[in-house]
């Protein structure tokens, strides 16, 4: 039986480093290649000697495919092609591969340039692991070989996110990297035809929320800001540059002038004129309202919201700030944190989830007293808040896309292993649900059917004996030979058979003589057994040939008498080897009540 | 398998293909040239246009004054423009299940097809096709319904009065099935059936039938298409383009092996170069500049204007054209250059390449940002007070019947040191001006092309080589301006089947297979046996399931056991229903081989009888009689079932079965 091999080498039971092995049909494919946010040690890359211990990855792996420009999902992808070496082919999305450079860079800067981190993947190393990129557009079916063929799908979680697809033969897994099922302000919904998966990977950050209504999360988003600011506070808001922060800033936006606020509002990082520009050039990414008014109107044009400088932080007065990164695990979000903690006039609104370890993940869980390097403390006394807008599904999202899909399985990874086991055993219910932990594999035995090519001929014979409608109480049984030919499978008549492998029939045939008494002439006896057949076998066709023969059905019957003796008649019964039942089965049982008295020795 | 041709003309088709029950619409273009026949619809009341005479036949007889005038020779319908449309009458159109547009310039016609018509299926195109298609739809909607005509010109089409016309409206074809344009609400109920697809991307159509579009290098979005079964392909080939332009390059090598390739859609310009127009171009606009004239330049708002536009962002500063104004009139104009901005999936790797650092794909976002060009709804409003002259201006309609570009013909068409370039190949550029005669301004021909030429398309048939090819019946000869370039069509082995206007064609095909799928449970079942070296057979027994047109074939259940019933046994006797058939057999059974598994079974008596095609075994014991022959055997013995079955059974050890 064939099966399906499924090993996460990161986000088994667990929140980052998205990696995961699948061998599908004899292909080898890794899907995302992240990196780990709570860890500054090996811990933080995947550990690919699980693939090889020495050499490169190219001979193990038949291709890479990058869902979205995360870096717990993309983070780890230069060292993978270039330090350990892989030179087949890495898919992602056109928007992926535009902006996941750009972070990837950001990644480096940050490790290298300011924590003097060696050995790690260098500027150039980006560069040419970019080079192996193959840009997937949606629904485009790409043929990575002969018999490995790949699809995404819109994914929506931010720009250019996507699902995907993988099928070999009748086998298919679909791994849907990080997805939203609610559209939001910026981007779509994600969407999958019925496509029918043996397995399903599937995130499962929020595996167990149910998340009330968008607006509702929007209003008390709002509502906090503006109380916050009126009372003169700073909110800062960490983000990742791209995603969720555009969502906020366009809520932002619309707010500040539906409202006409002056409070300034500003974004950390040179990225963000970039950002915005990659969403207006992407437009056909985001949601239907934002491509439709394009020309009008372009959403990423902001007007109150202004690129922020280091030195703006000591600014008196109110002011809201996004700075990266999301999970206040570095760079200037954590530095404008560590300025603003001090003060309970001012608020950190984290609007997406932290991994264990970072310094957002810490504060969510109420610690007041931070330790930070160099053995100071922090003590917390600004307000924090937690909204969710990270575009994940929640569990009844992931129900949603379940039914969407039908799968046949389903394979729980991206989220907490006590989340997980909720909602495996709902799933559960269903179909079997798996759940590997990192390094674990999940085996899946799938069923295929075997497709052949059946003759037009004996195809359409079929069809119009079993009439245009199939009818379930009666099924049709139909015959043909099935010729294994190479790599060919063709399913024919058996007389088709033999003429296409050029053999000649080989005709068994059979004869049984009878011997009987009967006082009549050769053809009249003949005539009196054709009577006697006709009235005790109905159903069946029995024809008195010219030529002196009776045949019922395909068997034949012929008369001749002896020369000694013109009472003692034989009976000649003849039929191929083909026929369904043996006739004398059908003869003697039949004769022996009337006609026992001319039968000789039986 | 049948292909109704509905369009003769070659670049803008409109066939129809019934492959495997399914009825397929390839591109649904409309023939705009017929609006040649028609007077220009001014934006402004033009007294020149208004003082023409009217028409009347010479001898007198034939009055058409109010609907015909005559204008420097030539007679024009004084109405509304009409189209001439795909032939409506060779099949029923409701029957059509689904319409597949190769690119923007080809779909022109939907409204025609899909409103009205009690169509009730899907059309498929790419998301680019669909948004610049739907502004050239609102662009044509625009320029018919902004100048209303209270006359509607019909008793020149009479047939009778036809007959006796002049000049090209006697030849005019089918003149009652030609229609006005559609309305807006009827271009939003047509677009609105409209499903996205992405190259490669696999469409089922009813379980019988995939669909693919492949990009075709011609336009943004632009794409040939393969209709496929599993044993059976068909190529779609239309409006396609080699040169390295704006779109993503063709895709030739997903069109091999194909059993039937349609042809549609080469150059209109088979001997123009577009490298050489386009210098000629560029040249003839600063030469204009120079000498104080303005330059018009008839073209529609998508398409070529992007590479014109890329082409002069690069010439201006050479040719110091940097101080001339350049206007993009049309009501669609900013429209297109957004969207053309948007599409990098679409564009070629240059393009792509700039989308990710990011910068926007066209370089006339700089030219726009630098207020070198400037895009007007039409020439009311703004643009009126802050044109500029001496200047460019861009505006449709390449026909010059209706849009702006009827009134800046009006304005510099009495001054020679105006030009008129024309770069859109679809219109003759002698019958675009005839109405505008006698004309003053200068005229350049500088058609643009890009389209797959002769050579090119030969070139690519030679590797993709499909079995049959079929094309317009105008690809079979040589244009008849040029009945000596026999390099100038189409050469083939075997010759490409050509089709005109109502044309319905049979393809050659011959289907022999259809994929059909063995469930799991019944493949384990069957016992394969090896007949010659690399080939197997197994006998198969199953029941058929189709659905969907998909095929499946599943064990035959199991008989429910038969209740013991109480009455007495009848009679009659029924023939046995559902048992499998015995297989056919083949080979031959070797003599010695046979005698010797004879006498392992106890049976030793055997005399053997030489005949001229085999043996004659008689088994003196038994009274039993085996005829042996290279292609049958024959058991004859008295009515002794456990022994016929014994031999019956050592016979078989020996023969494959089938």
């Amino acid at each position: 039986m064939p099966e399906i091999k499924v090993t996460p080498l990161g986000a088994g039971q667990d929140v980052g480093r998205s990696c995961i092995l699948v061998s599908i049909g004899g292909k080898n494919i890794m899907l995302d290649c992240g990196m780990h946010m709570g860890y500054n040690d090996d811990r933080r890359f995947p550990d690919f000697s699980y693939v090889t211990q020495n050499g490169r990855l190219t001979d193990f792996l038949d291709c890479v495919i990058i869902s979205h420009f995360h870096l717990d999902h993309c983070g780890a992808l230069p060292y993978m092609s270039e330090m350990v070496g892989y030179d087949g082919p890495i898919y992602m999305t056109h928007p992926t591969k535009a902006i996941c450079p750009i972070l990837l860079e950001d990644f480096r800067k940050i490790t290298v340039d300011k924590k003097g981190e060696t050995n790690f993947f260098t500027s150039q190393m980006i560069k040419d692991c970019m080079k192996k990129v193959v840009p997937l557009n949606l629904h485009q079916t790409v043929q990575v070989d002969d018999e490995l063929e790949i699809k995404a799908y819109y994914a929506g979680h931010v720009l250019g996110a996507a699902m995907v697809q993988i099928k070999v033969g009748s086998e298919s897994v679909v791994y849907t990297g990080d997805y939203n099922m609610t559209p939001d302000r910026h981007l779509g919904a994600a969407w999958i035809d019925k496509c029918r998966p043996d397995i399903l990977i599937s995130e499962s950050t929020y595996a167990t929320t149910i998340r009330d209504s968008k607006r509702c999360r929007e209003r008390d988003f709002l509502k906090k800001v503006h109380e916050s600011i009126e009372r003169g506070g700073k909110v800062l808001i960490p983000v990742f540059a791209l995603g969720r922060a555009q969502e906020l800033c366009i809520l932002l936006e619309t707010f500040w002038e539906r409202m006409n606020l002056k409070a300034p509002i500003y974004f950390s990082t040179g990225l963000t004129e970039k950002a915005n520009h990659y969403y207006k050039l992407f437009i056909t990414w985001t949601n239907q309202k934002i491509r439709k008014t394009f020309v009008q109107r372009n959403m990423f044009e902001f007007k109150h919201i202004k690129a922020f400088d280091r030195s703006y932080a000591d600014n008196p007065g109110p002011m809201v700030v996004f700075a990266t990164p999301g999970m206040l695990h570095a760079g200037q979000s954590l530095q404008i944190f560590k300025k603003w903690a001090g003060n309970e006039k001012n608020m950190v609104i984290m609007p997406g989830y932290c991994v264990q370890g970072t310094i957002g993940h810490k504060i969510l869980n109420g610690q007041r007293k931070l330790e930070m390097e160099g053995r100071a403390t922090l003590d917390v006394k600004l307000q924090v808040e937690y909204m969710s807008f990270s575009a994940h599904a929640d569990a009844k999202g992931i129900m949603q896309l379940i039914r969407m899909a039908e799968p046949r399985n389903m394979l729980l990874v991206h989220g907490e292993a006590a989340k997980m086991e909720f909602l495996k055993g709902k799933i559960e219910q269903e179909f079997n649900c798996y759940m590997p932990a990192n390094g674990e594999t999940a085996m899946v035995t799938t069923n295929p059917s075997v497709p052949v090519d059946m003759s037009l001929n004996l195809l359409k014979r079929e069809m119009a004996l079993g009439g245009p409608l199939p009818d379930p109480k009666k099924p049709r049984t139909m015959h043909g030979t099935l010729i294994m030919k190479e790599n060919s499978l063709k399913l024919v008549s058996s007389e088709q058979a033999l003429k296409e492998l050029g053999l000649n029939e080989h005709q068994l045939r059979f004869t049984c003589r009878v011997q009987l008494q009967d006082p009549h002439s050769d053809p009249d006896t003949l005539h009196r057994v054709y009577t006697h057949l006709k009235s005790v076998l109905k159903g069946y066709t029995i024809q008195h040939l010219p030529d002196g023969t009776v045949m019922v059905e395909s068997i034949v019957i012929k008369v001749s008498s002896s020369a000694e003796d013109v009472n003692a008649k034989v009976l000649l019964l003849s039929w191929s080897y083909q026929v369904q039942q043996s006739p004398t089965y059908l003869f003697f049982r039949r004769f022996r009540p009337r006609f026992g008295i001319f039968f000789g020795n039986v | 398998m049948k292909l109704y041709c509905l369009s003769g003309h070659p670049t803008l088709p409109c066939n129809v293909l019934k492959f495997k029950s399914t009825t397929i619409m390839l591109d649904c273009g409309l023939d705009t040239t017929s609006v040649l026949n028609f007077l220009p619809l001014p934006l402004v009341h033009s007294p020149r246009l208004s003082k023409l005479t009217g028409w009347t036949s010479k001898d007198g007889t034939v009055n058409l004054e109010k609907e015909l005038k005559e204008c420097a020779g030539r007679v024009f319908v004084d109405s509304q423009p009409e189209f001439c449309l795909p032939e409506r009458e060779l099949l029923d159109l409701s029957t059509i299940d689904v319409i597949l547009i190769s690119n923007y310039h080809c779909m022109m016609a939907l409204p025609y097809i899909t409103e009205h018509t009690g169509f009730t299926g899907t059309v498929y195109a790419t998301e680019p096709t669909l948004q610049i298609g739907r502004l050239l739809m609102e662009e044509l909607v625009n320029f018919m319904e902004r100048v209303p005509k209270a006359q509607s010109a019909t008793c020149w089409k009479n047939k009778d009065l036809q007959r006796v016309l002049p000049g090209p409206l006697k030849e005019a074809v089918d003149v009652w099935t030609w229609k006005r344009c559609y309305s807006m609400h009827e271009v939003n109920s047509a677009l609105s059936k409209v499903q996205l697809v992405g190259y490669s991307q696999k469409v089922e159509l009813f379980g019988a039938v995939q669909v693919s579009p492949l990009s075709s290098g011609y336009s943004l979005g632009s794409s040939n298409w393969i209709i496929q079964s599993h044993h059976e392909k068909v190529s779609y080939v239309s409006g396609s383009s080699l040169l390295t332009t704006h779109p993503q390059p063709m895709d030739q090598s997903s069109l091999k092996n194909s059993d039937v390739l349609i042809l549609t859609g080469l150059t209109q310009m088979p001997t123009a170069n577009p490298d050489g127009m386009l210098g000629e171009f560029c040249s003839n606009l600063a030469m204009t500049i120079r000498a104080g004239g303005n330059v018009l330049v008839p073209c529609y708002s998508s398409g070529v204007i992007y590479d014109l536009l890329e082409c002069l962002y690069q010439f201006i500063e050479s040719a110091n054209l940097g101080t001339t104004p350049f206007y993009f009139i049309s009501p669609v104009a900013n429209s297109s250059l957004e969207f053309s901005q948007i599409f990098a999936e679409w564009l070629c790797h240059n393009k792509q390449t700039k989308v990710y650092l990011p910068e926007p794909p066209f370089p006339h976002a700089e030219l726009i940002q630098t207020n070198k060009l400037k895009h007007y709804p039409s020439i009311h409003g703004d643009f009126s007070s802050e044109f500029r002259q001496p200047c460019v201006v861009f505006t449709g309609h390449p026909s010059l019947r209706f849009g702006d570009v009827v009134h800046f013909m009006e304005l510099w068409g009495k001054s020679s040191l105006n030009t008129v370039i024309f770069t859109e190949p679809d219109f003759s550029y002698l019958d675009a001006l005839a109405p505008y005669q006698p004309l003053a301004m200068k005229c350049v021909y500088c058609p643009i092309d890009t389209r797959l030429n002769f050579h090119q398309v030969s070139k690519l048939l030679k590797e993709v080589q499909p079995l049959h090819v079929v094309c317009p019946e105008q690809y079979t000869q040589p244009p008849l301006s040029q009945s000596h370039r026999s390099d100038l069509m189409l050469e083939l082995t075997p010759p490409p089947m050509p089709y005109r206007r109502c044309s319905v064609l049979n393809l050659p095909f011959r289907r022999r297979y259809e994929r059909v799928y063995i469930l799991p449970e019944l493949a384990n079942s069957l016992t394969p046996n090896e007949v010659k070296p690399g080939v197997s057979v197994a006998t198969v027994s199953a029941v058929l399931h189709s659905k969907d047109n998909k095929h499946t074939l599943q064990s035959v259940p199991k008989p429910p056991p038969v209740a013991p019933s109480k009455k007495r046994k009848r009679v009659v006797e029924e023939p046995p229903v559902g048992l499998a058939p015995k297989p056919l057999l083949s080979g031959a059974v070797p003599l010695e081989s046979f005698l010797v598994t004879l006498q392992k079974h106890g049976i030793t008596e055997v005399k053997v009888e030489e005949t001229p095609d085999g043996h004659i075994l008689h088994l003196q014991a038994e009274d039993t009689l085996i005829q042996l022959e290279d292609d049958g055997t024959h058991i004859v013995c008295d009515n002794n079932e456990p022994l016929r079955t014994t031999l019956r059974d050592l016979v078989l050890r020996f023969l494959q079965k089938l």
